[in-house]
């Protein structure tokens, strides 16, 4: 009797977290077009497909980002346990590929941006590798500064910005 | 949510009748220039405050007879008063002069071009008089022809003549623009050039930036790229024929060379790894780039024909951009070996590396000026400035104090720096030019937003 019901409120709940998924930024596609593909595959009554970038996101609840001082790209010991998170994830689903995407804070040029969020991308990779994670199955990208998903101009907003996340592939 | 998705929607819907628009761009009013407090001049800086108040009459360009041309709706009569109109804002736009255009002043009968009514023009106040003439020929070609008079000596300084196509009607104006300024200030031409830039639209976090071309002053203005694919710091080549740029093309960052005649492009050395900062060097046969190989970033340089790239820098950290002396012997770089982005000298083959900025803060994209005296670069220091220093290292001069300006990159004759500045918390970008004094900093118009600006040489 209660099933219409309770199948309502999960069918609202499942949209809720699609709608909340496909706003944060570092869930869009890097560009529109045939560039990679990090879609969230829709979910079911059961909730995120098991091994899917949904389901990681899910399950990692704002660990697969870590977070970097200004110009450092060292992992700290907050980021090693996001990293740990993300690695026990990845052994659970070994047919899985990620890409580590690095960013940096606006308040620096261009082309050394690029250079660091490499640099931060490529610190998380090595790190999951030292975990035990296939290096084969990890790419880097870097987005320098020209991708931030906090929008204003203070040190909050760059210090969210200053990160590298990690986004599996379906 | 829908709401933003509409606003997300309609920005980018945008830029389609702005550029549609832009066909030819009125020049802007001087800008109120909001300089920086004068830092002091150096040897190299050629601007005399005398000049600043040099009156310049430039009536419009007579025509012998009013024919149709598809430079004008109007003819020959109308093109001529368009042509005068460029020269003034050329003119006005560098802070050297103060020129009266055509709009303020009487119009010059077609045979007073070589024979101008010196008292007449006098007794206006002018010190400096333009007069010029434009004629199209039974094929169309327009004949040009440019003359530039001391109203007191009665003396002719310039006389020069040139033949264009209709549509290159513009050229003419800013090649006799070009041979006052350097007949009056002594230094090199610039106006008849080309800037390639990233045209930027959209929201700060889901940013649209193409690749897009114009003339120096905003004029003819194309966009390259479509959006679908980030772009990123252009460079022209010495003979304009190609661009080099960053492109996020399927996803990932690799330096492609545009060719500017055939609209087609390839990419500048295959590697797996993101390769990005591309540059030229002065004769058009190396192009520059960095690459990143795991976490570290070194300088490589590749013949522009292909083959096999050379590794330049061997240090772990971050080696990037690089920027030749105009006579290609040595490159100044960016590396932060030091534990911090300095600037960097090394000869054209890797050899000789040594550090030359030693003041406070970071020193960042360093371009060698084309007339080789200074070395123009983005000093960080909290806020972002551009600045200049010699190519030893000395003399450090601040040009701009904003916010966030980066990124100079030199006109043709080494007299005006262009940059781009980016706004605090809107992240919106404009591209803007500062003369070596400092003083006189305008607004570059563009379409849309833009960054990354770099000035090609002057065309022949």
């Amino acid at each position: 009797m209660s099933h219409p019901i309770r199948f309502t409120a999960l069918a609202l709940a499942m949209a809720l977290v699609a709608g909340c998924a496909s706003k944060a930024p570092k869930e869009l596609p890097p560009e529109p077009g045939p560039a990679v593909s990090t879609t969230t595959p829709q979910p079911t009554l059961q909730g995120p497909v098991p091994g899917s970038q949904a389901d990681f996101q899910a399950t990692m609840m704002g660990k697969d980002t870590i977070y970097f001082d200004t110009d450092k790209y060292n992992i700290d010991e907050a980021d090693a346990a996001a990293l740990r998170t993300q690695a026990g994830w990845l052994a659970r689903y070994p047919a899985k590929r990620a890409t580590v995407e690095g960013h940096a804070d606006e308040r620096g040029t261009r082309d050394y941006n690029l250079a660091l969020g490499q640099r931060r991308a490529n610190a998380a990779k090595d790190y999951l590798v030292s975990l035990g994670i296939d290096a084969a199955r990890l790419s880097t990208i870097s987005y320098g500064k020209e991708r931030p998903v906090a929008l204003g101009s203070n040190e909050e907003a760059w210090a969210k910005n200053r990160r590298a996340v990690t986004v599996t592939i379906d | 949510m829908n709401l933003r998705l509409i606003a997300l929607m309609l920005t980018a819907a945008l830029p389609a009748p702005l550029a549609a628009q832009q066909i030819t761009p009125a020049p802007l009013a001087p800008q109120a220039a909001t300089s920086p407090p004068d830092e002091g001049l150096t040897g190299s800086v050629s601007d005399d405050s005398a000049w600043r108040d040099l009156g310049i009459d430039i009536p419009a360009f007579a025509t012998e007879q009013d024919k149709p041309t598809p430079a004008s709706a109007g003819g020959t009569a109308a093109l001529g008063n368009a042509i005068a109109e460029v020269i003034t804002a050329d003119l006005r736009n560098n802070g050297l002069f103060k020129p009266v255009g055509p709009s303020a002043l009487p119009p010059v009968a077609y045979p007073q071009v070589p024979a101008p009514d010196f008292p007449a023009w006098a007794g206006r106040g002018a010190e400096m008089l333009v007069h010029g003439s434009v004629n199209a020929d039974a094929a169309g070609q327009l004949a040009v022809d440019c003359r530039l008079y001391d109203v007191a000596l009665k003396q002719q300084l310039v006389a020069a003549q040139w033949s264009f196509a209709p549509a290159d009607w513009r050229r003419a104006a800013h090649k006799c623009a070009d041979k006052i300024y350097a007949r009056l200030s002594g230094e090199s031409p610039f106006f008849d050039s080309r800037i390639a830039y990233i045209a930027e639209t959209g929201p700060k976090d889901h940013r649209m930036k193409r690749l897009a071309i114009m003339d120096s002053d905003g004029a003819n203005h194309r966009f390259i790229t479509t959006g679908q694919a980030m772009a990123l710091t252009p460079r022209y080549s010495p003979d304009y024929k190609s661009i080099v740029y960053l492109s996020y093309l399927n996803g990932y960052p690799r330096i492609f060379v545009y060719d500017t005649v055939r609209n087609s492009q390839r990419l500048v050395t295959e590697s797996r790894n993101p390769t990005f900062a591309p540059r030229w060097s002065p004769d058009g046969k190396w192009i520059l780039y960095s690459m990143a190989v795991g976490g570290n970033t070194n300088i490589y340089r590749v013949s522009a024909a292909g083959g096999e790239p050379q590794q330049l820098t061997q240090t772990p950290g971050i080696n990037v951009g690089g920027s030749y002396s105009p006579d290609g012997t040595k490159i100044v770089f960016e590396s932060d070996r030091s534990g911090s982005q300095q600037v960097y000298v090394m000869n054209a083959d890797g050899s000789g590396q040594r550090r030359i900025s030693f003041f406070g803060g970071r020193a960042a994209t360093p371009e060698w000026s084309p007339r080789g005296d200074l070395i123009a670069f983005t000093h960080i220091a909290g806020d972002l400035r551009i600045a200049v220093m010699s190519p030893e290292g000395g003399g450090l001069r601040y040009l701009t104090n904003s916010w966030q300006d980066e990124a100079p990159t030199w006109a043709p004759n080494g007299r005006i720096v262009q940059f781009f500045r980016t706004e605090a918390n809107s992240g919106k970008t404009s591209l803007w030019q500062v003369d070596l004094t400092g003083r006189n900093e305008r607004r570059l118009p563009t379409p849309v937003d833009g960054s990354d600006p770099a000035w090609g040489p002057v065309l022949p």
